[in-house]
C-alpha cells in the first residue's frame, strides 16, 4: 500500500457488524462484543463509525501502531547494523501502516478477550518483526541441504547419558535421511538447523508460515514415531529446555 | 567443564528442536489468533497456559511465535509502565 502521510486517513473498508446494526457476522458471536472493556468499546466504535470521530481514531491508533514498530525495529537493529537510521523509520512506518490496514479489516473480529491495545500492538509488532527478518535474510542463502548437520560430539555429563544422547542423535540423523520427504527434509534442516526464520522460508518457497509449520509438525511428529519404535525414551521431556 | 556444559545444552537444544513438543500444540494461525489474550493473561497474573491450551507447547516448536511472543509481552508491559519480564 502507498505510505501513510500523516494527518491523511486511509480508506480501508471495515468489514464489522456492530450488534446494534444488525445480524451478527460469524466472526462477531453474540455475546463478543458484550465483554469489551470501556475503551476498547470506544475504539471499536469509532473506528467503525464515521466523520471527524472515525478520522481521529485512525489517526490515534496510527501512531499507537507506530510506536510499537519503532520498538520492534529497535529491539532488533543491532541484527541489522549496515540499515541507515532512516532506513529504521522508513520500516517502522511501512509496518505501522500494514498493520493499520490489517487492525481495520479485522476489527470486526476483535472480540474483547484481551484488551483492544494490545490486540493492535501484535498487528504492528509481527509486520516488523516480519519485515525485519525477511531483511535481514535477503542477501543470504537459504541452506536446504539435508546434510548441514552441526558437527559437534555430545558432552552430557555421565558416560551413560554421552551413550544415549549420541545414539539419539545419530537415530534421528537416520530418521530425517530415510524417513522423511525430500520437503520435510528441507523444511525441518532450514528452520531447526540452519536457523531460517520459518516466515523467510514461507516467502523463498512461495507458500504460508502456516504451511510450512504443518510441514514441521508432521516431520516431527513422524520422527517422533520413528524414535518411539527403535526404543528411545523420548517423552520423557527434558530436551526442550537443554537441561 | 563451561565448553563442555555448553555442547550439552547445544546438543539438547538441537534434539528439542528437531523433535518439537511433544503435547497438542495450536498452529502458527491459532496462536496469532490468541496471542494477545495469552498475552494480557499472564500479564494479570492469571494461568494463561491453562485458559489457552496448545500455546505453550507452540511457542516451544515454533521460534518465530516464540519471538512474536516475547516481543508483544515486554511490549505490553511497558505500556503498562511496567518492567518488561526477563
Amino acid at each position: 500500500m502507498a505510505p501513510t502521510v500523516a494527518g491523511s486517513v486511509p480508506r480501508v473498508t471495515v468489514e464489522r457488524t456492530l450488534p446494534h446494526e444488525g445480524a451478527p457476522t460469524a466472526a462477531a458471536a453474540p455475546s463478543a462484543a458484550d465483554h469489551l472493556d470501556a475503551e476498547s468499546r470506544r475504539w471499536v466504535d469509532e473506528l467503525a463509525g464515521s466523520g471527524a470521530a472515525h478520522d481521529d481514531a485512525v489517526l490515534r491508533l496510527h501512531a499507537l501502531l507506530l510506536r510499537a514498530a519503532r520498538y520492534e525495529v529497535g529491539r532488533r537493529r543491532r541484527a541489522l547494523p549496515y540499515l541507515r537510521g532512516d532506513d529504521y523509520d522508513d520500516l517502522a512506518q511501512q509496518s505501522a501502516d500494514d498493520a493499520l490496514v490489517a487492525v481495520l479489516r479485522k476489527l470486526g473480529t476483535f472480540r474483547g478477550d484481551s484488551r483492544f491495545t494490545t490486540w493492535v500492538y501484535k498487528f504492528a509488532l509481527y509486520e516488523a518483526a516480519v519485515k525485519l527478518r525477511r531483511r535481514a535474510w535477503q542477501d543470504r542463502e537459504l541452506t536446504l541441504q539435508p546434510d548441514a548437520w552441526p558437527a559437534f560430539a555430545s558432552a552430557a555429563p555421565s558416560p551413560a547419558e554421552r551413550l544415549e544422547e549420541s545414539e539419539l542423535l545419530t537415530a534421528l540423523r537416520g530418521a530425517i535421511r530415510d524417513r522423511l520427504s525430500a520437503h520435510q527434509r528441507e523444511v525441518l534442516v532450514a528452520v531447526t538447523i540452519s536457523g531460517v526464520p520459518i516466515d523467510v522460508l514461507a516467502e523463498r518457497l512461495n507458500t504460508t508460515r502456516g504451511a510450512l509449520y504443518k510441514t514441521l509438525h508432521d516431520a516431527r511428529k513422524k520422527l517422533r514415531a520413528e524414535l518411539a519404535v527403535a526404543g528411545f525414551d523420548i517423552a520423557r521431556g527434558d530436551w526442550e529446555h537443554g537441561s | 567443564m563451561s565448553a563442555d556444559r555448553d555442547r550439552t545444552t547445544e546438543s539438547r537444544r538441537l534434539i528439542a528442536a528437531l523433535l518439537g513438543p511433544a503435547e497438542p500444540e495450536l498452529t502458527c494461525e491459532q496462536c496469532f489468533e490468541q496471542l494477545d489474550r495469552y498475552v494480557d493473561l499472564q500479564l494479570a497474573g492469571d494461568d494463561a497456559d491453562r485458559d489457552v491450551p496448545g500455546m505453550r507447547a507452540h511457542l516451544v516448536g515454533c521460534p518465530a511465535c516464540l519471538e512474536d511472543h516475547a516481543s508483544l509481552l515486554a511490549f505490553a508491559a511497558i505500556d503498562d509502565g511496567e518492567a518488561p519480564p526477563a
